[in-house]
């Protein structure tokens, strides 16, 4: 077997991967009635590499996202994103709609109550600063934009105890949907390189210097 | 330039091209809205398609307070266990969908309208993205008998 061969046959071992990978799918699809614990798309995990190709196209009308059956007469009734978010300000990430500030300028006017369309929300305006002991720019968190759209019963006491330093809050617990990930990689702005600042937005006081670590401390070579 | 380095290049570029090919048949992931909800609870078992909950449109016409406070939805895809009994009795969807603020529950396809076989997820979740969080359907009434 010379190179070339070798070179087609692997190819060909690629493309054939490639439609196992289909029928894999397929099959699952079949299963029917007695349904197994089922394994969910992991839908992209190498996006945080950033040499990858995005996505091209953004905000794609129901029949065409890959979740919607266009095989479904229904689904070609429901309404496209892109009509919704006519006038709306822009993100780079999530819907790429600013929600907030749509609220801020009033293009949005969402229900507080059910039903009734002037009730307005109970709005806290407090900041609470929480020092970070990375060299990340420590956090602000904004109650206001919260407030907003949440009531209080929703995050206190559940998700976060209402006392200064009862809550151990890590990028670790947040990146697996607890804390602020409850929402934050859900619905509200997800957790993207572009939007770390959002919230470590205050610079750390002048003269900070990162705290030496332990193995540094105690290094008998020093 | 010798012979065989010509035939190296030659075999990387064909390795190359065919890999591309090759690429392009790799099925894309799903790229619908952020935030969308498959819940499949027990939709598949009792054949019907997988509703999908999209938050963008709700969150345009309603704040979360409304859903997630009054309405008891807790933050967790699947985890509500809503079935059309709970819904024609005007609890979580039901409390709009019942055709004085929405359109009311005749419409099936309109939720039900997933893929089926789709498992309750997330799209576009940072869990979704990092890890595959695997789902067991909640038994249906028939198999609780």
């Amino acid at each position: 077997m010379n190179h070339k061969t070798k070179a087609i046959s692997f190819s060909l071992a690629m493309l054939m991967s490639a439609f196992a990978w289909n029928t894999q799918s397929y099959a699952n699809e079949a299963t029917g009635v007695e349904l197994p614990v089922m394994l969910a798309e992991i839908s992209s995990v190498n996006t945080f590499n950033v040499n990858l190709k995005k996505p091209k196209s953004r905000n794609l009308p129901p029949a065409e996202d890959g979740i919607h059956d266009p095989e479904n007469e229904a689904t070609h009734s429901l309404q496209h994103p892109l009509d919704a978010y006519k006038g709306l300000p822009t993100s780079e990430y999530g819907n790429y709609v600013d929600w907030v500030k749509a609220l801020d300028e009033g293009k949005l006017r969402p229900r507080w109550d059910r039903s009734d369309p002037n009730e307005e929300p109970f709005v806290l305006d407090l900041d609470i600063v929480r020092p970070v002991k990375a060299s990340v720019p420590d956090v602000v968190f904004p109650h206001r934009q919260h407030t907003e759209w949440l009531y209080c019963s929703n995050c206190h006491p559940a998700i976060f105890i209402p006392q200064k330093n009862a809550n151990q809050i890590s990028m670790s617990a947040i990146l697996l949907g607890e804390k602020c990930g409850v929402c934050h990689g859900k619905v509200s702005f997800p957790i993207e390189t572009k939007t770390c600042r959002k919230c470590h937005s205050k610079p750390k006081p002048a003269g900070w210097t990162p705290p030496l670590s332990e193995a540094t401390l105690k290094n008998p070579w020093k | 330039m010798s012979s065989k380095i010509k035939r190296n290049v030659l075999q990387s570029m064909i390795i190359g091209v065919l890999a591309y090919m090759g690429a392009l048949g790799v099925p894309q992931p799903a790229q619908a809205e952020y935030a969308d909800i498959v819940i499949n609870n027990y939709a598949d078992a009792a054949g019907m398609r997988p509703a999908v909950f999209p938050h963008w449109f709700h969150r345009i016409r309603f704040r979360c307070k409304v859903c997630h406070t009054d309405l008891g939805f807790a933050f967790k895809a699947g985890g509500n266990k809503i079935d059309m009994a709970k819904i024609i009795d005007g609890k979580f969807c039901g409390a709009c969908h019942n055709g004085e603020i929405a359109w009311s529950v005749e419409n099936c396809a309109m939720c039900h309208s997933g893929i089926p076989g789709q498992p309750t997820h997330f799209h576009g979740s940072t869990v979704q993205r990092l890890i595959a969080p695997a789902y067991q359907p909640l038994p249906t009434n028939d198999a609780k008998k």
